[in-house]
């Protein structure tokens, strides 16, 4: 029986059978297809009214309405606890600290009106106008509370570090004091006094960042541990308020009366209507004219250009580098090793003929160019020789560095990586670079997120890809990376001058002083060749021909849509 | 049929707590954690968020506490959307994930097979070549250049047109619905296709259906009561995985359309190593997928009258 089942049938019809069936049963099929589409239409128009959405075009003069599109829901809203972009740029759209920064990335009076600040104290005089969404006035309490929240083990603050320059601040956040002992203080309601731990000369520049915004205390409390997490649990005292934020889709911005300089604010309403990371996502909507800004990535980049976009170039501020494993068992411990890798680099080829994106400059110094110095710009000031690839002094200290570490051929080395399509290109760049001037093999090790933390927290790598963002506008930002204390010295890097030099740049207040140890911590990573820079990051964006006035920075909100127009 | 319902039922109860004991352990098992971040953090601060979120309890403690929480309904809060509570990103993003997904397996359903019934009437001649030649291509062809693919049409028709036919991302209304899901049900309709055409010839050659013939029953009444509706039941046996799969892989479709569903959840707490939500997603997904099967099989028993459920 089965044989007969599994052998071919030769009843099986060609085309049914004869043609007269055919027209027929294809009349049956698409009567029964018909009725399909009808149900269909009755589900589609079901659905829609269980779910709810829609926006409108890129800018929309009438009502003063932009439509953007945002990288993903804002993680955390709760400014004591925030850490990541997306976050922070919501915050800097709808919260306001003492200062802040200006078009022209000057810093300005936010909250605070007059400030003084010394090597052991610095004083806040707030506005009398500066107001919550609610209309109360904002006091100087509202600091002392949400800071005292930073620092509170209990909260859990990320970025409780930044607070650090205030006097008692880091027993405070080990537990070793009560909160109410840091020394923050509100002398009255308009005045914010504040105890230093030791002299923090760009303690302006800090107050800017957003975990020294206020939070007003009541309110904070009645919302029962759900502050921040909905529209309606935020109390705002900047420029917009959060009209609506549907979770995972969408938030909503609009003008908040409140604001004590509403008048400058021109737009009525921002529109974050799309939330995604796909770069052919971000570039369709912006060509559907649908959202009024697209940051371009390599791929898309001679489309934009066919089509005659205006394309703009920011440096966003972050640094690129690769950076050795100093720990005892590692080959990368060497000087010499590392300085023959170092002399082989070329940044310009990198930048310009393998990531290809405009925007970028090649690396020399972990001092981006943008820092500020003494006077002008630190690396105008303290410049950086940086000599052309050198082949043949790469060779001579590889075979020094061979003979110190008693190796017949060149060595392998793991090279710990990102998993983007960039970070693979660069890797594979630098393995073909390293292979054919010196010899030396590479083991790209590619990891997601997590596991690459997790393998450079460890110190599983030679050398890995890494990068650092500003958190304010001071080169001390850059400075203590390579600190032996710092925990983000993944490769553990340990120089005392340098955590000398490090000492001088973070206390002394004399601006000569610093800089010159800045000047100092930039040459001893060069010379030891701690780090081989890279490239120093910059963005490229589209923006709508009507919309005016966006401000992109390194540091603080970007981009900053709170001086735009529509023209 | 009651008492088989039950039994399936506590199976598949257990099903899904081995789901969840071994996600637990594969995913403290792998390196990382959701506390790492990009800057590290100071020991002190590190401690403070490890207390805050329980993670400095011993692994066997966390994974009791764990699984009381879990069998309370509460899957804890997430650790990248720090003011989400699980329950709540499921009850938001998946209702936007399901209708997404039921309407890429409608679609996916009633294409597979009008085009496998098609093809079947049509064996070896053109409208069989050519459809049987596009099924190739959409099996074969990855989801995430469907998707890339389909927006870049929208954009380019709605260039053409000079208005907004189907928008171009974003979710809402019924012309958000359209494009994504067709692009998400494309897959499963092409492989329907071939199943329903395979299954449509299997038939047309059995015993029954010459029967019918010889006995002189229409064309028609033979096509629809008899070859159709035979055809109809390994379609429908696919078609409950297939509805958990649409429905759970739509992360590419959801990402690229800026869909808000849970699909993106999904693997983005992997990847973030959000262990509250990769525990409560796949936990949640692991159940659905175990309903589906079940579902199918109790409606196999209704759908075909030689199954009958005892």
């Amino acid at each position: 029986m089965t044989d007969i089942a599994e052998a071919p049938s030769p009843n099986v019809p060609e085309g049914a059978a004869g043609t007269g069936l055919d027209v027929r049963s294809l009349g049956q099929i698409l009567y029964l297809g018909g009725i399909g589409v009808a149900a269909l239409g009755v589900l589609l128009w079901l659905l829609a009214q269980w779910n709810e959405g829609g926006a409108g075009e890129a800018v929309d003069a009438a009502t003063g309405t932009i439509t953007l599109s945002l990288g993903g829901e804002p993680p955390q809203l709760d400014s004591t606890r925030g850490t990541d972009a997306v976050s922070f740029n919501i915050l800097g759209h709808t919260m306001e600290g003492l200062l802040r920064y200006d078009a022209e990335n000057r810093l300005v009076g936010g909250v605070a009106q007059e400030w003084e600040i010394g090597d052991a104290t610095a004083t806040f005089r707030l506005r009398p106008e500066a107001r919550w969404s609610n209309g109360e006035p904002i006091t100087a309490h509202d600091f002392v509370f949400s800071w005292r929240k930073v620092l509170d083990p209990r909260n859990a603050s990320e970025y409780a570090f930044i607070l650090y320059g205030l006097k008692n601040a880091e027993a405070v956040n080990r537990g070793e004091m009560p909160v109410e002992s840091l020394a923050v203080y509100a002398a009255d309601d308009r005045t914010l006094e504040v105890h230093l731990e030791r002299p923090v000369p760009y303690f302006d520049k800090l107050v800017a960042f957003a975990t020294y915004n206020p939070i007003n205390e009541a309110f904070y409390e009645s919302r029962k541990g759900r502050y921040a997490a909905d529209a309606g649990d935020l109390l705002y005292n900047g420029p917009f308020t959060i009209a609506s934020w549907v979770h995972g889709a969408s938030i909503r911005l609009e003008k908040n009366p409140h604001y004590w300089d509403a008048e400058r604010i021109r737009l009525n309403a921002i529109d974050y209507a799309y939330f995604t990371t796909d770069s052919n996502a971000i570039i369709n909507l912006f060509k559907d004219n649908k959202t009024a800004l697209a940051g371009l990535v390599a791929e898309n980049l001679d489309d934009a250009l066919q089509r005659r976009w205006k394309i703009r170039r920011f440096s966003d501020g972050a640094v690129f580098f690769m950076e050795f494993n100093h720990r005892e068992d590692r080959l990368t411990r060497n000087y010499h090793l590392r300085k023959a890798i170092q002399a082989v680099n070329d940044s310009p080829e990198l930048v310009y003929r393998i990531i290809k994106l405009p925007g970028n400059l090649p690396g020399a110094s972990l001092f981006p160019v943008w820092l500020k110095g003494v006077d002008g710009y630190f690396r105008q000031e303290y410049p950086l020789a940086d000599p052309p690839p050198d082949d043949e002094l790469g060779r001579r200290h590889l075979a020094t560095a061979m003979d110190e570490l008693g190796l017949a051929e060149p060595p392998t080395l793991v090279m710990l990586i990102g998993d983007s399509p960039t970070a693979k290109k660069q890797a594979e760049y630098y393995q073909n670079l390293y292979k054919q001037k010196l010899g030396i093999d590479i083991k790209i090790d590619a990891q997601i997120f997590k596991q690459r933390l997790a393998k450079m927290t460890a110190g599983d790598f030679d050398i890995v890809m890494a990068g650092w963002g500003p958190d304010y506008d001071d080169p001390m930002t850059f400075a203590d990376l390579f600190a032996s204390w710092n925990e983000n010295n993944r490769g553990r890097f340990n120089s005392p001058e340098l955590d000398d030099a490090v000492d001088i740049a973070r206390s002394s207040s004399d601006a000569k002083t610093r800089m010159d140890a800045m000047s100092r911590v930039q040459q001893i990573l060069y010379d030891e060749a701690a780090i081989v820079v890279n490239y120093e990051r910059g963005s490229v964006y589209v923006s709508h021909p009507r919309l005016k006035g966006i401000v992109r920075r390194a540091v603080g909100t970007d981009p900053d849509y709170t001086g735009a127009w529509i023209d | 049929m009651f008492l088989y319902s039950i039994k399936r039922l506590i199976q598949g109860i257990v099903t899904v707590w081995f789901i969840a004991t071994a996600t637990f352990f594969a995913m403290h098992g792998v390196p990382g954690d959701p506390l790492m971040n990009d800057k590290a953090v100071l020991p002190e601060i590190r401690a403070n968020l490890e207390a805050r979120y329980g993670l400095d309890k011993p692994i066997a403690q966390q994974y009791w506490i764990y699984l009381k929480n879990m069998a309370s309904g509460d899957f804890g809060i997430s650790f990248t959307q720090q003011n989400r509570e699980v329950n709540d990103i499921i009850r938001e993003h998946f209702k936007v994930s399901a209708t997404l997904g039921i309407l890429a397996i409608v679609f996916a359903a009633f294409g597979g097979i009008l085009w496998g019934a098609l093809t079947a009437l049509y064996r070896n001649r053109m409208p069989d070549i050519v459809i049987m030649f596009l099924v190739i291509l959409g099996i074969s062809v990855p989801g995430f250049v469907f998707a890339a693919l389909g927006q870049l049409s929208v954009v380019e028709i709605n260039d053409w047109l000079g208005f907004t036919l189907f928008p171009v991302a974003g979710w809402g209304t019924v012309q958000h619905m359209i494009v994504p899901s067709m692009v998400l049900g494309l897959g499963t309709m092409a492989f329907l296709t071939r199943l329903m055409r395979s299954s449509m010839l299997e038939i047309a050659s059995s015993d029954f259906i010459r029967t019918a013939r010889s006995k002189g029953l229409p064309v028609t009444r033979i096509l629809r009561k008899h070859q159709l509706r035979n055809a109809i039941l390994p379609v429908i046996t696919v078609l409950g995985p297939s509805i958990a799969a649409i429905t759970t892989g739509g992360f590419v479709v959801e990402l690229v359309f800026a869909i808000p569903g849970l699909g993106r959840y999904f693997v983005q707490a992997v990847q973030q190593s959000d262990y509250t939500v990769i525990m409560g997603t796949t936990v949640f997904y692991g159940a659905f997928l175990v309903f589906m099967v079940i579902v199918v099989d109790v409606i196999y028993g209704f759908v075909d009258p030689r199954v009958r459920l005892e």
